[in-house]
């Protein structure tokens, strides 16, 4: 027996546990190019239609952070392949987070103890993971290709955007792997992986929107995805770059792995107090304990995405400020005021989505207490069902509001190192950031709702509310869907902030849809049995 | 006696799955109470419908003079639950949730806090993941014991404990539990325990109480083994009520009898010339394994 026997075995176990999930987000992201493209081509049919569009875009460094540096040329598949580089990040956030979920999800669940007594060698479990999901993101990666084909864009190019695809999630699949080898809970190797796929983004950001520093983007691997810029340059040796990585993290892991103890990590676990501080006496205490770590993780990163977006807001502020055709195009876009405020507008509206994300998953927490029978003691005590939701709730509510107000902090500050009046400026920025509250307290509301009534689909009815709004926001108006669909995320309603009109009506409305969605919610588990797992 | 709890007819069913089906279940203030079946027969659903987490479908629960569904926070002021598998947050110490749990139910002993972790010989400054499971155990256990409550519902809560720990366990029970000070419905499978500890046991298959009563009084209702050589071949035997797996070698015979029979069978024994007699008296393993037995052939 080698070390890697029965990983055959595993890889049908991990397809067997991801039999639905697996197919959704293989079919979702794979396809996601082929929607954009058909949208697109009937829009800009002609290269100087399209040659527009990349100019109006590109001269935003906002959009330049977030899709790289424009295409050299105007050809279909070169504007999508720059256009939807958003999902590279979202199939390298799969990637992490499915490798971590087969790997020390498990271990810390003792169920690899179980598998570990089988005949499985001692790396089985860790091939089989990559192995599961480096072949998922190859097919991802072959549904993007066709479907670029499907749209009369050349098959080179189709296929070298397929596989840039491809290698973003299997490059941060063997992320995953190394960081879970680090310390012993999940929780914390996403963080750190999270941390390090935010790091190699931030990298290629900054190298995109400045060129003293383009370097940075050969020093981040998420910027080599990015310069294989299929359908222009079509640098295929960058992959024998990305396999040659992929190979050198999957041996770290490996060694890594054989080094430590089952259940144990890298980094030693600490001992705790021996009795709780005396402010640890009630629901909303514990709660606190519970969510503080995300929350401080958000607040920190979204303070320096908010310096980002305030940085970028003066870079576009200078370049807008000359061109009247842009302005226009940006005032459609966004705000109606001046440059820098489109750009500051637009970015908050980008944040909030990301931030909803995270109240949802606050909201979540207490499905996860509830799933793990962790909140069975605590209802046993004397704790009501109500106090005990609304602790969670607290922290779904007020946590997004903490870290959005962060945001608005950095990109204030930024904005007002250039305009000179610093405390206007994050006022400015703050109220920019607060008024996207009400939009992302609608989906925190729905996901409370559906773990009162249906808290076994309450995860799924968060995620897809999400997935809609940010497809919505991201495609929306490039599809051209008509305004009642648009109007079905709540972020359509939110006034542009600093600059625009502000209306208090469909903020008063929006809030208030997030009190009845959580009232509704409450009822509902006030009502139900507990615990459904 | 006025009883701490009292469940009449109680129905509770999950999709398709039955889980309770009318059971009944009496336990009287001070007592403690065996709660035993096999795994699956509804012992866990019964405890958390008196703790309010599920509700009844039909059926009346009582809880400490309370209605357990409109009246869970009182009720749980005056009550500590340890569950079968306690679970722990991975990054809070043993000691935060002993505390934690404590406080939420009203306050608990600090001095029988330190007792009873000594006693129980755990580290309360481990982290809730880098604990064994019967370390866990140890925790929920400690909560629960440490605060002053009349109720204590304990669902298997020695699942994982070391017979050192077992052992300890038995002994802070017996002192609780002493004149009748705190009441206890202690779910278990582990039969010594029971015997040990337990006033009166309720054995319950397929979400129905099937036998109540104290273990001698269960006892009573089941079967003596008597193996005996007679100075005659024995006859008639095997038509006297109550006699069951009847062997006869020549002069020895070996046979089960309900122990409600056992005066007629050894009369008909004596009068056939006994030369010697072994008895058995039920062991709990029989008592439990012919309720458990039971349930498994009628299915």
């Amino acid at each position: 027996m080698n070390a890697f026997t029965g990983t055959g075995g595993l890889v049908r176990l991990i397809l067997r546990r991801d039999r639905v999930l697996m197919p959704i987000w293989i079919l979702v992201i794979g396809l996601l190019p082929l929607s954009l493209t058909s949208g697109t081509a009937e829009l800009y049919t002609t290269d100087e239609a399209r040659q527009g569009y990349i100019n109006s875009l590109g001269t935003s460094p906002l959009l330049t952070m977030f899709y790289g540096t424009n295409p050299t040329e105007p050809s279909l598949g070169a504007l999508m392949f720059w256009r939807a580089a958003t999902g590279v990040v979202i199939i390298a956030l799969i990637g992490l987070l499915v490798v971590i979920r087969h790997t020390r999800v498990e271990e810390e669940a003792g169920r690899r103890e179980l598998i570990g007594s089988t005949v499985v060698g001692r790396h089985a479990n860790l091939a089989a993971a990559l192995v599961a999901v480096s072949g998922a993101m190859l097919l991802t990666g072959v549904l993007v290709a066709l479907g670029m084909m499907s749209q009369d864009t050349p098959a080179d190019g189709a296929f070298a955007m397929g596989m840039a695809w491809a290698f973003a999630g299997i490059l941060f699949a063997a992320v995953g792997a190394v960081v879970a080898q680090l310390s012993e809970g999940a929780g914390a190797a996403r963080g750190i992986g999270i941390g390090i796929l935010a790091v190699v983004w931030g990298m290629r950001a900054f190298a995109d929107i400045d060129e003293r520093v383009s370097w940075l983007s050969w020093v981040s691997p998420m910027g080599w995805i990015f310069q294989i810029k299929a359908y222009t340059a079509n640098r295929w040796w960058i992959f024998a770059l990305l396999v040659v990585l992929v190979a050198a993290l999957a041996a770290l892991a490996v060694s890594l792995s054989a080094r430590r103890d089952l259940g144990a990590g890298l980094l030693p676990p600490s001992l705790g107090p021996a009795e709780a501080p005396a402010s640890l006496r009630s629901p909303l205490a514990l709660a606190w304990r519970l969510h503080r770590g995300t929350m401080i993780a958000w607040t920190v990163g979204l303070a320096v995405f908010g310096i980002l977006i305030g940085a970028a807001a003066q870079v576009g502020a200078e370049l807008v400020a000359d061109n009247e055709q842009l302005r226009q195009i940006m005032e459609r876009l966004g705000g109606v005021s001046a440059a820098g405020d489109i750009m500051l507008a637009g970015g908050f509206g980008l944040l909030a989505v990301a931030v909803a994300g995270y109240g949802i998953s606050a909201a979540l927490k207490m499905r996860t207490e509830e799933a793990s029978l962790r909140s069975e003691p605590v209802l046993a005590t004397a704790v009501s069902r109500l106090g005990w939701a609304a602790s969670h709730v607290t922290f779904a509510l007020l946590g997004p509001a903490v870290v959005m107000v962060a945001a608005g902090i950095g990109a204030g500050m930024m904005r007002g190192a250039d305009t000179g009046n610093v405390g206007r400026e994050i006022g400015r920025s703050v109220a920019g950031t607060l008024v996207q509250l009400p939009a992302i307290w609608v989906l925190v509301g729905l996901t409370v709702a559906a773990f009162g009534l249906l808290p076994r689909l309450s995860a799924a009815v968060g995620w897809v509310a999400l997935s809609i709004c940010l497809l919505l926001g991201q495609v929306g108006a490039l599809l051209q869907l008509s305004q009642t669909v648009l109007d079905i995320s709540p972020f359509t309603h939110i006034p542009r902030v600093p600059g625009g009109d502000v209306s208090a009506t469909p903020l008063v409305i929006l809030a208030g849809l997030a009190v009845v969605l959580i009232a509704v919610g409450f009822a509902g588990f006030r009502r139900r049995d507990i615990p459904v797992t | 006696m006025e009883n701490a709890i009292e469940v009449e007819g109680l129905i509770k069913t999950f999709g398709s799955t039955r889980a309770l089906d009318g059971l009944d279940l009496a336990v009287a203030k001070g007592e403690v109470h065996g709660f035993l079946g096999p795994n699956g027969s509804g012992k866990t659903t019964t405890i958390r419908i008196l703790l309010g987490l599920l509700r009844a479908d039909a059926g009346k629960a009582r809880l400490l003079g309370g209605d357990p569904w409109n009246d869970a926070v009182a009720l749980h002021r005056r009550l500590a639950y340890v569950p079968g598998d306690v679970t722990l947050w991975p990054n809070l110490s043993g000691g935060e949730v002993i505390d934690l749990l404590g406080r939420l139910r009203g306050g608990l002993d600090p001095k029988r806090r330190k007792e009873l972790l000594e006693r129980f010989d755990l580290d309360p400054r481990k982290k809730g993941r880098a604990y064994s499971k019967g370390n866990k155990q140890k925790v929920g256990l400690i909560a629960a014991l440490a605060s002053d409550v009349e109720l204590l519902l304990l669902d298997e809560p020695t699942s994982g404990l070391d017979p050192l720990m077992e052992e300890v366990f038995r002994q802070v029970i017996a002192e609780e539990t002493r004149e009748g000070r705190r009441t206890v419905l202690l779910s278990s499978h582990i039969l010594s325990e029971v015997e040990a500890l337990c006033d009166r046991v309720s054995i319950i298959r397929l979400g129905r109480n099937v036998e109540t009563g104290t273990l001698a009084e269960l006892r009573h209702l089941t079967r003596t083994s008597i193996s005996a050589e007679l100075a005659t071949p024995p006859n008639g035997l095997a038509n006297l009520p109550g006699v069951h797996d009847l062997q006869v070698d020549d002069h020895r015979v070996k046979l089960q009898v309900d122990t409600a029979e056992l005066d007629s069978v050894l009369r008909q024994l004596s009068a056939l010339g006994v030369r010697s007699l072994v008895s058995q008296p039920p062991t709990l393993e029989e008592l439990f394994l012919r309720h458990y037995e039971t349930e498994t052939a009628s299915r």
